[in-house]
């Protein structure tokens, strides 16, 4: 067995009163994969950041090569080796490829920088991920994915000894994934240290050697993952048995509260069709960048789109998400952070915002919010250490539970919902499922966008499939498959939809 | 995946109770007593009802100002635009004495003007920056030049002063008062409770602050962004002319260098009162400590001969860089 590269020795941390890792002991060889799972609000992410030496743990040791450490700085510890890719990614976005891939570390000649030089070796870089980038254009420009790529050069550039990886999957398709993955393993053949972490315990089965699980703070597994089924995993995170993780599927009615047709959003969508019907949950599925998301921001006034919209046999004035909301048709945004909520606001003002006139007769009824917020955390079970404290504190599970409320604060009829568990942890999918499936029982309508097949195969009694910009298709009831799906999402089958 | 942040509002709050609520205010004290210990008369009532009708003009428009910052905007055009309105307002009001004859509508029909001018203008500005989708930064720097150009154009290079006999029958606005407050001061406190209510209890007032702190969101959340944002500014120029009103009864005239750089002072008070440079926060009651900050320590040079009053700028200089170094300490604790 070689010996740890950088390991944690008793390693407790407390932010103010709050104690978020309790005596963590861990270690990371090289040429291993070690995955870091547990649920949002684990520990997962303070635990990493003492690893990459942006924190320093109130108690215990880090441990490089044997010896403790103290990184002073950031700057110390890619000195030493150990370099982070965060979540949110630190790329200058005006930059260049090449400018962010040797950003602090530029190449001289003479007293001017060496562009020749940087390229050919930023090219090179990426040329070793499978990543055709031209390294002269601008970050701003190129695609999340590709940034992660970008970012993963910038490391392999600063020769990663360590490399510490937090979800660096979950804003990747499934091939970018692979690619990913496969670049993981050349690393780990190469030596580097790697750890990684991910919400998606099949990534994890596939690419890790070993796996350590957390939990309230607490390692309360560490195992060689060959020993572990993804149920195992699951359980482990949670802590106590996970029954089925989809609720039953509820009948819809046959009245149709949403018809949508002929819908065109330029550049975007092309004449699209569709219908949900009340105590639906009808499931849109396609490979990213097939329009889905697209779709319904155009159908719900963020985008300028042209078509009919009906909402309960009435036409929607187009272009106005107010008008929407007041025909009881609301959008939750896939990207909670830029466009679900405000992180520097408070939980109140941000639960409020959308149904702010509720709120409001002349002035703001602040006791009122106050009442709405404390039936909110009850209702949507989120987990917030103070209920003054900012929005962006809160856990990724327990932000999405926040988006939640403040849609259903609006009451709507309709809700459409983008990546409902976008990056968050096994028990909390399980309740937002429950809650989804709940909505549709009641009568509701629910449109689910995601990615994740497994997920729209669970909770939706029919799936509209689309590819590049048009409905491909649709599945229903039994028929409902991953094959189906995904031969329709490549275009595989012409299948029309049936007259919509 | 946040964790790290769960203690910090605890000690985020601390830190702001220190600095960010009370740091202004504790430097308003500080600033009173200092005067008070230098100069006897610091505390006479003459002197506070001419500092305090002084910080009027400036006051009111900078209650305005809060909005437009709150919402992530900015307005370098007030100071040419107040000079704008003057001029206007002086012209018309000479220009109506045959009709209306020297009396109280005509000074009512001026003050219209002032407020219907203030209006349009800060429409134009609002109409530019929300509806073409030019930099506020831009379009209020163009329209800065405009504004200040054109009242030079109207008084011809001179100055633009109001009817002799008008003036002897406008000045009580200024001079005079009611229970021995100066209309200034009554019209600045109104101005700025209205503020203060509006900004913390309205939804205009949240609207503001959510667009101010992440535009999409307000968007996503069926904010009619484009409207409040237009708001903001229709607001800062309507109370611009409310400001006008009080400032034309002072002086009696307008020319090319009225107003001169009171979109600066403006800013610096609603920066020194807490509200955040980038948007997303702002509250009213502190742009009203800023303004009053800025005039005294300007009335406390003159009054005490420690310091020069020429090095008043300066001071008013390193007070506002203070208090924006102090915000970033607050931010550092997120």
């Amino acid at each position: 067995m070689t010996e740890a590269v950088l390991s944690l020795d008793g390693i407790s941390h407390r932010f103010g009163p709050i104690q978020v890792l309790f005596d963590v002991d861990f270690d990371l060889r090289p040429g291993e994969v070690h995955a870091l799972i547990g649920e949002n609000g684990a520990g997962k992410s303070t635990m990493m950041k003492i690893l990459g030496g942006y924190l320093a743990p109130s108690e215990g040791d880090v441990l490089l090569e044997g010896k403790p450490v103290r990184f002073a700085s950031l700057r110390d510890a890619e000195a030493a080796g150990i370099i982070m890719i965060h979540q949110e990614f630190n790329l200058a976005l005006q930059l260049t490829v090449e400018e962010n891939i040797f950003l602090g570390r530029e190449l001289w000649r003479g007293p001017f920088l060496d562009h020749k030089a940087m390229q050919a070796q930023s090219r090179t870089l990426l040329e070793r991920l499978n990543c055709p980038l031209d390294p002269r254009e601008k970050v701003s420009n190129i695609s999340v994915p590709s940034r992660q790529m970008v970012e993963i050069a910038k490391a392999l550039g600063r020769n990663a000894r360590v490399l510490i990886m937090d979800e660096p999957t979950a804003v990747l398709t499934n091939r970018e994934t692979d690619i990913l993955l496969e670049q993981i393993e050349r690393l780990r053949a190469a030596g580097t240290a790697i750890l990684y972490t991910s919400h998606k315990l099949d990534e994890v089965k596939r690419i890790a050697d070993r796996v350590t699980v957390l939990r309230d703070g607490h390692r309360v597994k560490q195992a060689d993952v060959g020993q572990l089924t993804e149920h195992d995993m699951a359980e482990a995170m949670v802590g106590r048995e996970l029954s089925d993780l989809f609720p039953d599927k509820a009948t819809p009615q046959d009245e149709t509260v949403l018809e949508v047709k002929g819908l065109t959003v330029p550049g975007h969508i092309k004449d699209a069709s569709f219908k949900l019907h009340r105590g639906e949950v009808l499931g849109f599925a396609g490979l990213v960048g097939s329009g889905r998301t697209e779709l319904m921001e155009g159908v719900v006034g963020l985008r300028p789109a042209t078509g009919s919209i009906k909402v309960g046999g009435k036409a929607l004035k187009p272009g106005s998400v107010l008008a929407a909301r007041e025909a009881g048709l609301v959008y939750l945004t896939e990207d909670r952070k830029e466009k679900g909520l405000l992180l520097g606001k408070s939980l109140r003002e941000n639960l409020t915002l959308l149904a702010l006139d509720r709120f409001t007769r002349v002035a703001i009824d602040s006791r009122a919010e106050d009442r709405a917020l404390t039936r909110a955390i009850e209702e949507f079970d989120i987990r917030a250490g103070d209920r003054r404290m900012m929005a962006g504190n809160l856990s990724g599970g327990n932000q999405q539970k926040l988006l939640l409320a403040k849609t259903m604060l609006a009451e709507p009829d309709i809700v459409i919902i983008d990546e409902p568990t976008r990056g968050i942890d096994i028990g909390t999918k399980q309740q937002i499922y429950g809650f989804i499936s709940r909505l549709a029982a009641q009568g509701k309508s629910v449109i689910v966008i995601s990615s994740e097949l497994p997920e729209v195969i669970g909770l939706a009694s029919r799936v509209v499939v689309m590819a590049s910009g048009r409905i491909a298709g649709e599945v229903e009831g039994a028929n409902i498959t991953e094959d189906a799906i995904l031969r329709l999402a490549m275009g595989l089958s012409e299948r029309r939809a049936e007259a919509v | 995946m946040t964790e790290a942040t769960l203690g910090a509002p605890g000690r985020a709050k601390l830190r702001r109770l220190n600095f960010h609520v009370l740091g202004p205010l504790l430097a308003l004290i500080v600033l009173i007593i200092l005067g008070a210990m230098l100069n006897p008369n610091f505390l006479s009532y003459g002197n506070v009802t001419n500092v305090l009708a002084r910080s009027a003009f400036i006051g009111i428009i900078a209650v305005g100002m809060t909005f437009v910052i709150t919402a992530g905007g900015i307005d370098l055009s007030v100071g040419s635009m107040a000079a704008f309105v003057a001029g206007v307002m002086i012209l018309f009001m000479n220009s109506l004495i045959p009709y209306l004859g020297i009396g109280i509508p005509l000074i009512m029909a001026g003050m219209g003007v002032a407020i219907i001018t203030g209006f349009a203008a800060g429409w134009m500005n609002g109409f530019l920056i929300s509806k073409v989708n030019i930099e506020a930064f831009i379009v209020t720097l163009g329209s800065m030049g405009i504004y200040r150009s054109l009242v030079t154009w109207l008084a011809d290079g001179g100055t633009l002063s109001l009817d002799f006999e008008l003036r002897s029958l406008y000045r009580p606005v200024y001079y005079d008062g009611f229970l021995g407050v100066s209309w200034p001061i009554i019209v600045f406190a109104i101005v700025a409770i209205l503020g203060e209510l509006v900004m913390r209890h309205t939804a205009f007032g949240r609207h503001c602050a959510a667009i101010g702190a992440n535009e999409q969101v307000a968007r996503y959340s069926a904010v009619k962004v484009d409207r409040a944002r237009m708001a903001t500014y229709m607001l800062l120029g309507m109370l611009v002319g409310v400001a006008t009103i009080m400032y034309v009864p002072r002086l009696g005239s307008a020319s090319g260098s009225t107003g001169v750089l009171w979109e600066l002072e403006a800013i610096a008070a609603v920066i020194i009162g807490g509200t955040v440079l980038k948007g997303g926060y702002g509250r009213v009651w502190g742009t009203v400590v800023g303004v009053l900050i800025l005039s005294l320590i300007d009335n406390i040079l003159n009054l005490a001969s420690i310091v020069s009053p020429y090095l008043n700028g300066a001071i008013q200089g390193v007070i506002v860089i203070l208090a924006v170094v102090l915000q970033r300490e607050n931010k550092s604790a997120d």
